[in-house]
């Protein structure tokens, strides 16, 4: 039985698609509703590039069946900046250089973004282990880190 | 390629008994995806588990508790009751992936995917864990030790899957600790895995104690030799060097490149010390709490 229809929400909009079994939310993504911001780093839960939130739980959209978003509410990079104003995430990942090819980027924006809102004062320590499943290729990780720490700060108003 | 995503355990059952072909239940979907992409497996028919309210809550239960099999790594750390009961077990179950992995990854995924390197279960082999097992013929409770035999093959027959793990009540001087050996710091398999739970009386003798090792084997074992070495001492130093030989004595590892016969066999029965120090500091702790919660 190829064709399942799916009503679920995606960054506040009630969204419909009809999906194969085998599909997952990251192919329905890109592929079906032209989200493209999401990425397929490795389509094995390794990057982290495919990150998006579940009902509020940060998940791999590639370790998930596009099916199993019936009735759920997700959360894409896309429905972070609010119009042009960007979440301070964003911001702090431009003001401190801390992308390159930018592949990596939209996974460390939904993961740390969700970090934030569970933990508005985390420590360097915690920073890197909740990113630890966010891989990137070519920033070394420093500035990315760097950034979380001061859009954290800034969040919490200092 | 079918998906159903059933609202109660008995009609999940009732699915995967009357399938034909290749079936399969989706908890998390952290292993089943992978395995699908890679074309491992090829399921007729996908059952989804995550629409059962049984399988997706926790429940105290006689002072215990009862994790729904649906419940993610994530949700099960976040409960600060179970974090305080069976610390070991949890983390165990937090050691499993990144973030995101632990959004989705349950305990009984990594338990019924039936990996020797599985986190969670030496943690929860050492806590006694009870399965219940919904299937054609009803339920049956069964301990995790029973659930594997070999990497992907497991005691579970056709129709059968498992509804929600029991983690009992412990008495106030309890408590337990789960280790690995991984090479680097996050997101790798474990080279040797080991989880101690201990009780002790008002003493400090202690009076039970299972230790549940993993990565070593063909499946996790349960290593009754270590708990008899700890059990009516004060789990002192010579009580720990007889833990450590046991532990390394159950290994039958393999070589590969992550370890060396030789270097899992000595790593199993320091990481077993080790673990046993950990659950004896926290059931003094959490005795001198007065065994709160
Ligand atoms: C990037 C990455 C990193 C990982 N790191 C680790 C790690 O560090 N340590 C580790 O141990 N594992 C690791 N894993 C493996 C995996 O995440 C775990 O094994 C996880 O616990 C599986 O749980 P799940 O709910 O996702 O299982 P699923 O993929 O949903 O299921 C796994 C298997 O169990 C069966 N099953 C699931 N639930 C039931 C049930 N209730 N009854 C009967 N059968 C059932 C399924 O049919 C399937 O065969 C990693 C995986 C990824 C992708
Ligand atoms: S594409 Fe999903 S984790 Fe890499
Ligand atoms: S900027 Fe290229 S992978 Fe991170």
């Amino acid at each position: 039985m190829s064709g399942i229809h799916v009503s679920t929400k995606i960054n506040g909009d009630a969204v419909e698609y009809v999906c194969d079994v085998e599909e997952t939310l990251l192919d329905v993504l890109r592929d079906k509703l032209g989200m493209t911001g999401s990425k397929e780093g490795c389509a094995s839960g390794d990057c982290g590039a495919c990150s998006v939130t579940v009902d509020g739980r940060l998940t791999c959209s590639c370790l998930m069946l596009g099916a199993e978003a019936q009735g759920r509410e997700i959360g894409t990079i896309e429905g972070i900046a609010k119009g042009t104003e960007l979440h301070p995430v964003q911001q702090k990942i431009l003001d401190n250089a801390a992308l390159q090819c930018g592949v990596c980027t939209p996974g460390f924006v939904v993961a740390a973004k969700a970090l934030l809102e569970k933990k508005p004062d985390p420590t360097e320590t915690e920073v890197r282990y909740w990113l630890a499943g966010n891989l990137c290729r070519c920033t070394g990780y420093d500035k990315i880190i760097r950034a979380v720490m001061d859009a954290a700060a800034e969040m919490r108003g200092n | 390629m079918r998906y159903e995503s059933p609202q109660t355990v008995e009609a999940a059952a009732a699915l995967l008994a009357g399938e034909e072909g290749l079936a399969r239940v989706l908890a998390g979907g952290t292993d089943l995806l992978v395995q699908m992409r890679s074309g491992m497996v090829e399921p007729d028919l996908i059952v989804d588990v995550k629409n059962i309210p049984s399988m997706t809550s926790i429940v105290e239960e006689n002072g215990g508790y009862r994790i729904g099999a649906a419940v993610p790594s994530a949700e099960m750390n976040e409960h600060k009751g179970l974090c305080a009961l069976w610390p070991g077990v949890m983390e165990g179950a937090d050691l499993i992936g990144s973030t995101q992995v632990q959004g989705r990854a349950t305990m009984i995924g990594n338990l019924c995917n039936c990996g020797p390197a599985a986190d969670s279960v030496p943690g929860m082999v050492a806590a006694n864990a009870i399965a219940t097992i919904v299937g054609p013929n009803g339920r049956r409770d069964v301990p995790v030790i029973d659930i594997p035999v070999a990497p992907g093959k497991s005691t579970l027959t056709k129709g059968e899957l498992v509804e929600s793990v029991f983690l009992p009540a412990r008495p106030k001087r309890a408590g337990d600790a789960y280790l690995r050996f991984i090479p680097r710091t996050e997101m790798d398999i474990a080279v040797v895995g080991v989880g101690v739970s201990l009780e002790l009386d008002g003493d400090g003798v202690c009076t039970h104690a299972r230790v549940g090792l993993g990565a070593v084997a063909i499946k996790v074992l349960l290593v009754e030799d270590a708990a008899k070495a700890l059990i009516g001492t004060k789990v002192d130093d010579a009580a720990l060097e007889k833990v450590a030989a046991a532990t390394s004595a159950a290994c039958k590892p393999i070589d590969d490149k992550r370890g060396t016969i030789e270097f899992r066999t000595k790593v199993a029965g320091v990481l077993a010390t080790r673990a046993a120090k950990i659950a004896l500091e926290r059931a003094n702790a959490r005795a001198s709490n007065g065994g709160e919660k």
